[in-house]
């Protein structure tokens, strides 16, 4: 019965949102700063950017920013928060037994077309991520619960597209 | 006082750790909340599985309401906390295409990682798309750079919006949350997977009734305990700052307000907090006139606390009186370099004169920088405003006068810096 009620073992998600919550607070008590994740990988793919096409950088004015002449992309905080996000990801996976290669996909469509959505909905939101500057975390989550005005209108467009487009593509999911 | 400032305090290698164990519970709890798994995160899209939504509002309701406890029983300056700067527009476009890219992928950014770090496959291609999506942005938002900068607000909260106090904002969205959060339940009962047992047994009902009372019991609390005022504020600095003030370290003499009008390295602000006649007669020009109470209340709204960095803001009364009290609010919440001008407008004017400035003009109390009395002690025949020589300081830069220069640009320890 217990395996039933508590389908692959997840937390309950109001616990799970609660724990977040927390996680969240000690964050900003801590540091002055949220949670994030698009940032650390915008500042990791830079870092190699400019390892391969150093003047490329230099003379973008996004890039420039972040990683310009001597300037190291790696050297902030959510790149740490980015690479601890991973190992937790990892250390929590293990713990449940839960890390195994698979594609996890709605019943109707292929492997293949699922890898091909999932590539190009990475793409939408990785850009729309860094237009918006931040994701889900560092807007939505961190932004929300500071009560920023941005991220509240932020949060409700994501949602707004997200119910817009979901009938459409229900063929992807169910 | 909360939030700290890591760097300094603790060096890179141990601040940097910090991050590090940060993200590791904020991983661990994405992971635990089943946010690995695309089908999950999907689902809330169908009205199958509120998840996403439970955990999303569950958590920035907690955050929201352990922050301005903190704040409203002193333990935290939420003036230092980093609050996502508001561009509307941009925000609003781009988030529209994370909903796009969110339904069609499945996943958002760190849940991406979460599920790579999961060896989920479909996992890795978000990932990737992510990144492609990241560099392309870089590569492209130079076409668009007015569009992507368009709509700033700066720091700008809700409560700021409404006009309302934090406490009741809070107290709103916790609201807002549980009803989302029954109207949720609501929703999974019609559409959710079959044999999911959400509300088979009465007994899981108490605990998460228990949950929502004790969240609304806290927003009270906060409400009820509000949050800091400036003059609170005031109290727990006064004994670091007050001797700046009497030691007349911070009130400049009026040839450095010109000095620094012509200094292109500063960004100056001139705050007059004059009563609209006094400046309507005259006022030094490119000054904004404010008043006290606008400082008391408003001072998000005059941009402070997202100026930049070299930005130098400069105090004028007619005395001292005035403008003393709005350094005293200003320093309170955390602004830097702040000064005042020394004597006010009444001995801006004595020294460098005003059209038919004569006897008529009594000049020993407003002289020497100690004036106290906010009356304009100065006589104009009409009321120029800053159409005059003595309101331009390029105009009286000529006139060499000296002075001990006090201003010493202070740069912000700059602990935010939102999705880097």
């Amino acid at each position: 019965m217990s395996a039933r009620a508590k389908p692959r073992g997840y937390l309950n998600p109001y616990v799970s949102g609660g724990f977040l919550g927390v996680v969240l607070f000690l964050a900003f008590f801590a540091t002055g700063n949220g949670l994030g994740a698009s940032g650390g990988i915008a500042r990791i793919l830079v870092s190699v950017e400019d390892r391969v096409v150093p003047e490329h950088v230099d003379r973008t004015p996004h890039l420039l920013a972040m990683a310009g002449g001597d300037t190291d992309p790696l050297d902030n905080w959510i790149v740490f928060v980015t690479i601890g996000a991973l190992l937790g990801g990892f250390a929590s996976g293990l713990l449940h037994g839960r890390i195994r290669p698979e594609t996890q996909k709605g019943p109707r469509i292929s492997i293949g077309t699922r890898w091909f959505f999932a590539f190009l909905g990475g793409l939408v939101m990785g850009y729309g991520a860094r237009l918006a500057r931040g994701c889900t975390s560092g807007q939505a989550l961190s932004g929300g619960a500071v009560l920023s005005v941005g991220s509240w209108a932020f949060m409700f467009a994501v949602f707004g597209g997200g119910y817009a487009l979901a009938w459409f593509v229900r063929r992807l999911w169910i | 006082m909360a939030p700290f400032a890591l760097i300094d305090f603790l060096g890179k290698p141990i601040a940097y750790s910090i991050y590090l164990l940060i993200g590791f519970a904020f991983g661990a709890v994405l992971e635990m909340a089943g946010f690995a798994d695309s089908r999950r995160l999907a689902a809330q899209f169908y009205f199958r599985n509120m998840t996403v939504l439970k955990v999303m509002f569950g958590a920035i309701v907690t955050a929201m309401t352990l922050l301005f406890l903190a704040s409203g029983l002193g333990m935290l300056d939420m003036s230092r906390v980093w609050v996502n700067p508001t561009y509307l527009v941009p925000g609003i476009v781009g988030g529209l295409l994370m909903g796009i890219g969110f339904i069609l992928g499945g996943f958002c950014p760190g849940t991406s990682i979460v599920a790579l770090a999961n060896l989920k496959i479909d996992g890795l291609f978000f990932f990737l798309g992510v990144s492609a999506g990241v560099v392309l942005f870089g590569e492209t938002v130079g076409l668009y750079e007015g569009f992507y900068h368009s709509t700033p607000m700066g720091r700008f909260t809700l409560p700021e919006w409404l006009g309302i106090p934090a406490g009741w904002v809070v107290l709103l969205i916790v609201l807002m949350a549980l009803f989302m959060f029954w109207g949720a339940e609501k929703l999974e009962g019609i559409y959710g997977e079959r044999g999911k047992p959400t509300r088979a047994s009465g007994r899981r009902f108490p605990p998460r009734l228990a949950g929502a009372a004790a969240l609304v019991v806290l927003a009270l609390v906060v409400l009820g305990i509000g949050q800091p005022t400036s003059a609170e504020r005031w109290e727990r600095i006064a004994s670091g700052k007050q001797p700046l003030l009497d030691e007349r370290r911070v009130q400049i003499h009026p040839a450095e307000l010109v000095d620094l009008a012509r200094n292109d390295l500063v960004r100056l602000l001139l705050l007059d907090l004059r009563d609209e006649r006094d400046f309507n007669i005259f006022h030094i020009l490119d000054s904004r006139r404010v008043t006290l109470d606008e400082v008391r209340d408003g001072l998000p709204a005059l941009g402070l606390l997202s100026a930049p960095a070299n930005t130098v803001t400069v105090l004028i009364s007619n005395g001292e009186e005035r403008a003393t009290a709005a350094w005293k609010l200003l320093a309170a919440s955390g602004v830097l370099n702040l000064y005042i001008l020394e004597g006010g407008i009444n001995n801006w004017l004595d020294v460098y004169g005003h059209p038919g400035h004569d006897a008529s003009c009594p000049e020993g109390e407003a002289s020497g920088g100690t004036a106290a009395a906010e009356a304009f002690a100065h006589r104009f025949e009409h009321a120029l405003g800053s159409a005059q020589p003595s309101a331009d300081p390029d105009a009286l830069a000529k006139r060499a006068i000296e002075f001990t220069p006090k201003v010493e640009l202070q740069i912000r320890k700059k602990l935010g810096g939102g999705c880097g």
